[in-house]
């Protein structure tokens, strides 16, 4: 645990990617596979299930610093963090332990997974004396899996490349995977990240490994620049942008596995796409977006949400929500690796296969065809009616790349503007991380009639805490100290004053919002400092922007 | 019951019978001020009183006011009220008013720090019946380490830098940190004065630091940038002292991209205070008491009385009612200047930069 809380506090104590870079390095040339294993898990964004009840935690921390609840309460506001909390309240320990990071996680904190409480409180309570402040520090981090240090999964398949001294896009495609909850981080598997041999990465070999995702950029330039920037639209391939969950789905040696763009197996949460994948041969990759599909159109997120986070999905469930998954490229065909074909030959064989292995869950995602880029920015208008958000541009040339790059291959997203209202600033919180101790986080409200009206409310319907810059940021939480009226636990109420124009994904009805409405993303877009509240939207305005379709209230 | 012996009004902290003000924020005729920091001493005043030692640093964020200075300690009546100055361990002259009149003891402790650090007469517990305190860092998240310890990680920090062939540029306040951590460098280096490099001081300190001298604080030698060549390899060896304001400031870029950054304060103490500055390090090195430190100096004054000002005083004043004490708050325009979190909402540099 020593080695791996220097690592964190030289990570932690710079800013420099390159001092990163060397420290991580350092630790992974020198720590044993076991601990390097772990290691890797949990700064490339590994998560265990919850090992220990927060409340367990808090309770820890009170009992140990002899502080009454609410003082703790305050103490965490203040730090935004729970381990980092823990960690700064706790007496002074000497530090007497000299146990490995795979010891410490697989002997002494897997275990505590679904004690007894008594057993529990206990076996807390031995567990951080012998550890010195930055070790606990890291230790809380461990157990509440918020494990943050401005390291990038990116960064540390770098590390490990270099350690190896192979490629690091090498390492990222063997570490597509490694963080799935349901895999226990080995010796054997860290090695294989980082052995030396290139390898052909056959499919033979690769289990139900996916390839990395290629991601797009976003493209904002307007219309008319299309042409200079892009060319003519022949030279690309024009779907939708669909609103559901980026998936792989991988069929080898009889097996299939369906993993989700943050690497997470999924397989048993869409039986229907498992059963897609039987009628697949051996050795086939598709790429493609889960959706729920009901009567050829695609319906809200929100329905999806609803299949999202159960493992175990109901009869009823699967009716009334029926995922498909909507394919738009093939990464493997019998058992070959086909990234480095064009885009077009990758569709054109897509579109083969799925019309040869027809089944009710599979679908191609439409290409769209128009003249010019004019021509494309009319169609895109339509997009919100049919419940997609903008388009997906690829070039007819590209390779699959890995990540976010551009040096094989090219896609863009061209996405709809957001929905947008004004709505008022009505209730605050204070952030975490760099927004720890500021009043960040903020609840929005609308009017519930039209100005004028007398007695008219503000109703609650979002909350959002990104979009402001570091001084805005400063500015608003100084007149939230400024204007509040009560406190309630954390959150603030304040004289309604600040009005903003808030962005947002999507729209639905919700039975759990006091305003019936749930958006999607909501983040903050402009700082309306122009607009007095008396301007701000009405439910209103919030209601003409819900789907015309019978929308589904999410139970 | 006897009247209070201070009361807050829209000037400041007032004492009804001596007819005076403690660090007030509007111009009154008699200001007792408790230390320089703009917070506490501002312009305006019409007579000024302040502890001995604390002289040259008032004088020289303050030039031109009418000031009368008082040995720690010693006793003088205005008006019946019998006034004395005890230190407070904040900064150099820094002072706790105490007064006494009509069988009642108040003190008014100002901002404080119970660590000795070598900069200033270290805090002595007063006595009384009513104790006016702040409470910057009054959570129990914030417990310092000592100052030793805190000087050897910097210099351990400076040292792996300067190996690595970089600058080390440390932003802290001109007035009561940067001498605080001069001095500590020069303590920890010990006899030998063995330094990883050169200490280079920014402007905004040369005149702070002077009156710190003059006051027979023994400082780290130091230069300014121009004592130096312009491609001196020294300068990538140099611990480069900055008030926060001149972080991204053209002055910085002759130390290189490379430089490492550090930013001391107590606000470091949170990694999201330190994110936010984008600094690399933080130390969480501060002039105000911590947590134990508040209740230990509370608890030493033997007060039953307790009114607490600028921090987290709600914090403060249900934590030490629930301690059986009698405790209220007193709303005041102190912000803190030394260790306030963000130096472009208070005032902190600006002023003592521009008289420094």
């Amino acid at each position: 645990m020593k080695a791996f809380a220097d690592l964190y506090s030289a990570l932690d104590g710079t800013t420099s990617n390159k001092a990163k870079l060397a420290a991580l390095g350092e630790y992974f040339r020198h720590a044993p596979p076991e601990d390097a294993a772990w290691a890797a898990y949990f700064l490339s964004g590994g998560k265990p299930r919850q090992i220990v009840p927060v409340s367990a935690l808090r309770e820890l921390a009170q009992r140990a610093a002899g502080l009454p609840e609410w003082l703790f309460e305050e103490s965490y506001q203040a730090v935004g963090d729970l381990a980092e909390t823990i960690a700064l309240l706790l007496p002074e320990g000497a530090q007497a332990d000299d146990a490995g990071l795979a010891e410490w996680v697989e002997r002494r904190l897997l275990p505590l997974r679904g004690q007894s409480p008594e057993v529990l409180t206990a076996a807390l309570d031995a567990l951080w004396p012998p550890l010195d402040a930055r070790e606990r520090l890291v230790l809380f981090k461990l157990i509440t899996g918020s494990f943050r240090v401005g390291v990038s999964k990116l960064l540390v398949t770098r590390a490990l490349g270099e350690v190896a001294g192979i490629d690091p896009k090498r390492v990222a495609e063997r570490m597509v995977g490694y963080t799935d909850i349901s895999q226990k981080p080995t010796p054997d598997r860290f090695l294989a990240l980082v052995d030396p041999a290139e390898g052909e990465g056959s499919a033979v070999t690769r289990g139900g490994q996916p390839y990395p995702f290629f991601l797009a950029h976003p493209l904002q330039a307007p219309v008319e620049e299309f042409d200079a920037l892009l060319g003519a639209p022949s030279r690309w391939q024009v779907e939708w942008k669909w609103d559901g969950i980026r998936a792989q789905l991988v069929r080898r040696d009889g097996q299939t596995w369906l993993w989700s763009r943050g690497e997470e197996l999924i397989t048993e949460r869409f039986p229907e796409l498992a059963a897609v994948a039987q009628s697949l041969p051996d050795g086939t990759v598709l790429d493609g977006e889960i959706v729920i599909w009901i009567d050829g159109r695609v319906q809200p997120f929100a329905l999806l949400q609803q299949r999202i986070g159960r493992k175990t999905v109901g009869a009823r469930l699967l009716r009334d929500a029926p995922a498909i998954l909507m394919a738009y490229d093939l990464l493997e065909w019998r058992g070959e690796d086909w990234r480095t074909r064009p885009q077009s030959e990758r569709r054109a064989q897509l579109v083969r296969v799925v019309a040869e292995h027809i089944h009710p869950a599979l679908e191609v995602s439409p290409q769209v065809e128009a003249d010019d880029w004019e021509h494309f920015a009319r169609l895109r208008d339509a997009s919100r009616d049919l419940g997609v958000e903008g388009f997906m541009l690829k070039a007819v040339d590209a390779a699959y790349g890995a990540g976010r790059t551009k040096d094989v291959g090219l896609w863009w997203k061209w996405k709809i503007d957001p929905y947008s209202v004004d709505a008022v600033l009505i209730y605050a919180q204070r952030g975490h991380g760099r927004r720890a101790s500021l009043y960040t986080d903020f609840t929005f409200a609308v009017w519930n009639a039209p100005p004028g009206t007398p007695d008219r409310a503000l109703v609650p319907f979002a909350k959002a805490y990104s979009g402001l810059t570091d001084e805005e940021m400063r500015a608003v939480d100084a007149i939230v100290r400024r204007t509040t009226v009560e406190s309630f636990g954390p959150v603030r109420s304040v004289t309604p004053t600040q009005v903003f124009e808030l962005g947002f994904e999507g729209i639905g009805r919700s039975g759990r919002h006091k305003s019936g409405i749930a958006v999607r993303f909501p983040r903050m877009l402009r700082w309306r400092t122009d607009k007095p509240i008396e301007e701000a939207d009405t439910l209103a305005t919030l209601e003409a922007m819900l789907p015309p379709a019978s929308v589904k209230e999410p139970a | 019951m006897a009247a209070d012996l201070i009361v807050a009004r829209p000037e400041g902290l007032y004492c009804p019978p001596g007819d005076f003000y403690i660090d007030p924020w509007r111009p009154v005729s008699r200001a007792v001020i408790t230390h320089a920091h703009s917070d506490h001493a501002r312009f305006g005043h019409e007579h000024y009183l302040c502890a001995e030692p604390g002289r040259g640093v008032l004088l020289a964020r303050l030039p031109g006011i009418t000031l009368d200075t008082l040995p720690y300690g010693e006793r003088i009546t205005h008006h019946g009220v019998t006034l004395s100055l005890h230190p407070a361990g904040h900064v150099l002259g820094s002072a706790q008013v105490r007064l006494e009149h009509g069988g009642q003891v108040w003190v008014a402790s100002g901002d404080y720090k119970v660590e000795d650090d070598g900069t200033c007469a270290p805090f002595e517990p007063v006595r009384c019946d009513t104790f006016i305190t702040e409470s910057t860092f009054g959570l129990p998240i914030y417990r310092w380490q000592s100052q030793p310890v805190l000087m050897a990680e910097m210099f351990r920090w400076w040292q792996l830098n300067a190996e690595a062939g970089r600058a080390s540029v440390l932003y802290c306040y001109a007035f009561g940190k940067a001498q605080r951590v001069l001095h500590g460098l020069l303590r920890h280096a010990g006899t030998d004065l063995a330094m990883p490099g050169p200490i280079i001081v920014h402007g905004a300190m040369t005149g702070l630091n002077r009156a710190y001298a003059e006051a027979g604080v023994e400082l780290a030698p130091t230069m300014i940038v121009s004592d130096l060549p312009a491609r001196s390899p020294a300068l990538q060896r140099a611990l480069v002292v900055a008030p926060p304001s001149a972080q991204r400031s053209t002055w910085l870029r002759r130390f290189g991209a490379e430089a490492a950054d550090a930013f001391a304060s107590g606000w470091m103490q949170l990694r999201g205070t330190r994110r936010r500055r984008g600094v690399d390090r933080g130390f969480a090195l501060s002039d105000h008491a911590d947590w134990p430190g508040l209740l230990q100096a509370i608890g030493a004054t033997g007060a039953q009385r307790v009114i607490v000002t600028h921090g987290n005083v709600p914090v403060m004043v249900r934590y030490l009612s629930e301690q059986g004490l009698d405790a209220q708050a007193f709303k005041t325009e102190f912000g803190d200047v030394d260790d306030v979190e963000d130096p472009s909402d208070a005032q902190p540099g600006s002023a003592v930069e521009a008289s420094a």
